[in-house]
């Protein structure tokens, strides 16, 4: 990586002041320069700056050496938009100009994220204070015009139990030219309601974040506290995490091969995981008392111990369970009529997924190998490695064969490190964090990296904390997917990738 | 062909039945479950309120006087406050029973069951024994929806009831609202209620739905559905996220399916409960 950088490690606190700040030119340079040689944009955010300026940060990651780089820029008003040279930018850029008015000049598509008040007070970029009716989907769409051409309009309320969301197909008959996603009905502010912190709220919101990852984004979250505030938590903790976010990735897993089996009507696997869903979500209640293993992850290690007979015990009931999704699943991958929808079905190339930046198993499918516990390792994963799963056909089946393949990995990890707990202690106390630091913190959560990026004030609160969900990341590799298919195949593709809609929209 | 069928068969004979003991028998709880909690101010020190400063939501009202209660509208039942208390004043027992038809009633104290009454006879008649409801989920974390979800899985049943969800309000008997109702929500919450055909049921899910749970005073949402008081609610359902099982005994006894007071809970027999203590 060129020297105009920081070179930092996952969770590594630096002094922000080490931070360079250099000219917009060279900022867009060095991150084009990143993304070109196959690196990735973990983060990119603005911050207020000095009166009507505003700090970009971008943090990028270059996973084959497992270091994280990071620089920033102070912009006015507008810049150039890197966009059409890096498609990976293209929600980051639209992120900036909803949230700082920060706006970039030639961005193909500038639309609201998720039809967010401004950051900052004065600032209106896309009118919603003088329209206060302004609400997602009211909104120009794209549109195929021509003889027989016509649109469908999907949600915000689904016809099953899901968050709001809206799409709109341009299509023919069955065939789908175009889909656009509108997010941003689950708006809830988390990003400003953390400044200030860490409070006693901090830990429960970010576990809020998004419900189904509530421990990939509290383990993000406690790793970049503890760095912040210079504290070591005990090995027996560290496992325990890890325990929990295999956990976590199971359920998940798991619980999606059941609704993908549901959605090609294929019942006897659609019934058994979406029952064998809940053995995990048990072990983690087993642990925590809470089925999304909320309350467990603090700064400082976990709330919660197991002796070693109880986490045995733990270890035999999820072996038993995992034996059992083999074979429910077994039925649905052995089945040529489950299979013949899912063959082929809503591909990604692979190299659509490096423009896109796809993470998580979205990516793995398509034969990019990337992973934030092998890649950028912190805790239990710097000791033991999970193997990572790679696919090649960035199909349907592509996805579900590798979090079928990912669950085995966690399921082995998770009874091997059940049935040899190291001694010791499970939290020791976190301090407060340092004063003018900078920290980012990556984890692999079950939909890919999230990432937390936190600037602490001169008083050690924090000044900025930036979320990025996998979702945000994945979510256009779903709308191409879709390009050339048939709308009717839109629920399995959709349920393939199963992002997070408030992990997207804060 | 045949051979797939024999292998379906068998797969499904191995696993048995699934569906949970619960009501007829008892419901099945890991030791460490945190279900309604019990309050014993007599034991608090005075003037201590390490419970309330602990807590993310300003549950607790009036800590350490003779007059605590909690308010399992705004609780996360996150272990932060029994974890806290140097005394035990605070715990949360294993009781899943929480649904309340009013908000008043989710204030607890002392150690109290909170079971839901039936609706009144004729709606009762009219919607206990088959009930559609249509799900609207605004801003919630997805939590609450996954656990709706499992509600209707072969373990929970729910439609062994004759409840299910349902894709259209045109089909729907009520509705159940999760999430604080984000501002960018409101207009598809309210267009929903106004779709389903009167009398139409309201069951609020969730602490973000019953007080806007963790985000409670953010500007960009509602505090949850008493911030939208054109929708009168009949269910308040406590939770982050409520245990489905939490979930159908609010809906069981709204619909008079399930009635009287005794608890029967079974354990899971996998781990104690918890000692770690900071």
């Amino acid at each position: 990586m060129p020297t105009r950088i920081l070179q930092v490690w996952n969770a590594e606190a630096v002094e922000a002041e080490l931070v360079p700040e250099v000219g917009l030119e060279d900022f867009q340079q060095v991150v084009a320069d990143v993304i070109a040689a196959g690196g990735r944009a973990s983060a990119f955010y603005g911050r207020q700056g000095d009166g009507d300026e505003v700090v970009l940060t971008a943090v990028l990651a270059d996973d084959a050496q497992g270091r994280l780089g990071v620089l920033s820029t102070r912009v006015r008003e507008s810049y150039p938009s890197l966009t059409p040279e890096c498609p990976a930018l293209q929600l980051f850029e639209r992120e900036v100009y909803e949230q700082f008015g920060l706006r970039p000049e030639g961005h193909p598509w500038l639309k609201p994220v998720r039809f967010e008040p401004p950051l900052v007070p004065g600032v209106d970029p896309f009118g919603r204070r003088s329209n206060p009716k302004t609400i997602p989907g009211a909104y120009p769409f794209f549109r195929v015009e021509g003889e027989e051409v016509h649109e469908v309009a999907v949600g915000p309320v689904h016809a099953g139990i899901i968050e709001p969301g809206h799409f709109r197909f341009q299509c023919h008959g069955e065939h789908v030219f175009f889909l656009e996603i509108v997010l941003g009905y689950q708006h809830r502010g988390v990003e400003p309601m953390l400044a200030g912190g860490p409070d006693r709220r901090t830990v429960a919101l970010l576990e809020s974040v998004a419900g189904d990852t509530v421990v990939g984004h509290g383990l993000a979250h406690a790793n970049a506290v503890e760095a912040l505030a210079g504290c070591q938590i005990p090995a027996r903790a560290a496992v325990l995490r890890g325990v929990a976010l295999e956990l976590e990735r199971r359920a998940n897993h798991v619980g999606d091969l059941g609704m993908l089996a549901g959605d090609v009507g294929f019942l006897p696997t659609a019934s058994y995981c979406g029952a064998l869903r809940a053995d995990f979500l048990n072990a983690l209640a087993e642990i925590c008392g809470n089925r999304f293993g909320r309350g467990l992850v603090v700064p400082g290690g976990v709330r919660f111990d197991l002796d070693g007979a109880a986490a045995r015990r733990l270890a035999d009931k999820v072996q038993k369970a995992w034996e059992s999704v083999q074979a429910a699943s077994r039925l649905f991958f052995d089945s040529p009529s489950a299979r013949n929808r899912t063959d082929g079905t809503g591909v990604v190339s692979r190299e659509a997924c490096r423009q896109l930046g796809l993470v998580g198993p979205a990516a793995r499918a398509c034969g990019v190998s990337r992973d934030v516990r092998r890649d950028h390792a912190t805790g239990v994963f710097r000791f033991i490695h999970v193997p990572t799963v790679t696919g090649e056909s960035g199909d349907v089946f592509a996805r579900a064969w590798v979090r079928l393949l990912e669950s085995e990995r966690s399921a082995d990890f998770v009874v091997r490190e059940l049935r040899s707990l190291p001694a010791g202690k499970v939290r020791v106390p976190c301090g407060p964090p340092a004063p003018g630091r900078f920290v980012i913190s990556l984890m692999e959560g079950w939909r890919g990296e999230v990432a937390h990026a936190v600037h602490t004030d001169g008083n050690g609160r924090f000044a900025r904390y930036k979320v990025t969900d996998p979702s945000f990341h994945n979510w256009m590799g779903l709308a191409l997917a879709l390009r050339g298919e048939e709308i009717s195949d839109f629920p399995l593709c959709n349920k393939s990738f199963n992002l997070s809609y408030c992990g997207h929209d804060l | 062909m045949i051979d797939d069928l024999v292998k379906i068969l068998r797969f499904r004979s191995r696993l048995g039945r699934q569906t949970v003991a619960y009501p007829e028998g008892p419901a099945r709880f890991p030791e460490r479950f945190r279900g309604r909690p019990a309050l014993d101010p007599g034991k608090c020190r005075n003037g201590c309120r390490d419970c309330a400063d602990a807590c993310p939501t300003e549950a607790i009202v009036d800590p350490g006087l003779p007059t605590m209660r909690l308010d399992t509208g705004r609780c996360l039942f996150c272990p932060a406050c029994e974890q806290a208390c140097p005394e035990g004043a605070i715990r949360f027992t294993r009781d899943y029973r929480l649904s309340a038809r009013t908000r008043e009633e989710l204030l607890v104290s002392g150690d109290v069951p909170v079971l839901a009454r039936a609706l009144e006879e004729r709606t009762r008649k009219l919607l206990g024994r088959a009930l559609r409801l249509r799900q609207v989920s605004a801003a919630g974390c997805n939590g609450c929806e996954a656990e709706l979800n499992a509600s209707g899985n072969i373990q929970f049943d729910l439609s062994r009831f004759g409840v299910q969800f349902v894709a259209s309000p045109r089909h729907a008997d009520g509705i159940v609202v999760t999430g604080p109702v984000s501002e960018n929500m409101r207009l598809a919450t309210i267009k929903t209620w106004e779709a389903i055909p009167a009398p139409r049921l309201v069951i609020a899910v969730g602490a973000c739905a019953l007080s806007g749970g963790i985000f409670r005073d953010s500007p960009v949402q509602s505090n949850g559905m008493p911030g939208l008081p054109e929708i009168p609610v009949d269910l308040f359902v406590p939770g982050c996220p409520p245990h489905p099982i939490t979930f159908m005994d609010g809906v069981l006894r709204l619909l008079g399916r399930i009635e009287g007071s005794e608890l029967r809970l079974a354990g899971t027999e996998v781990v104690e409960p918890a000692l770690s203590r900071d």
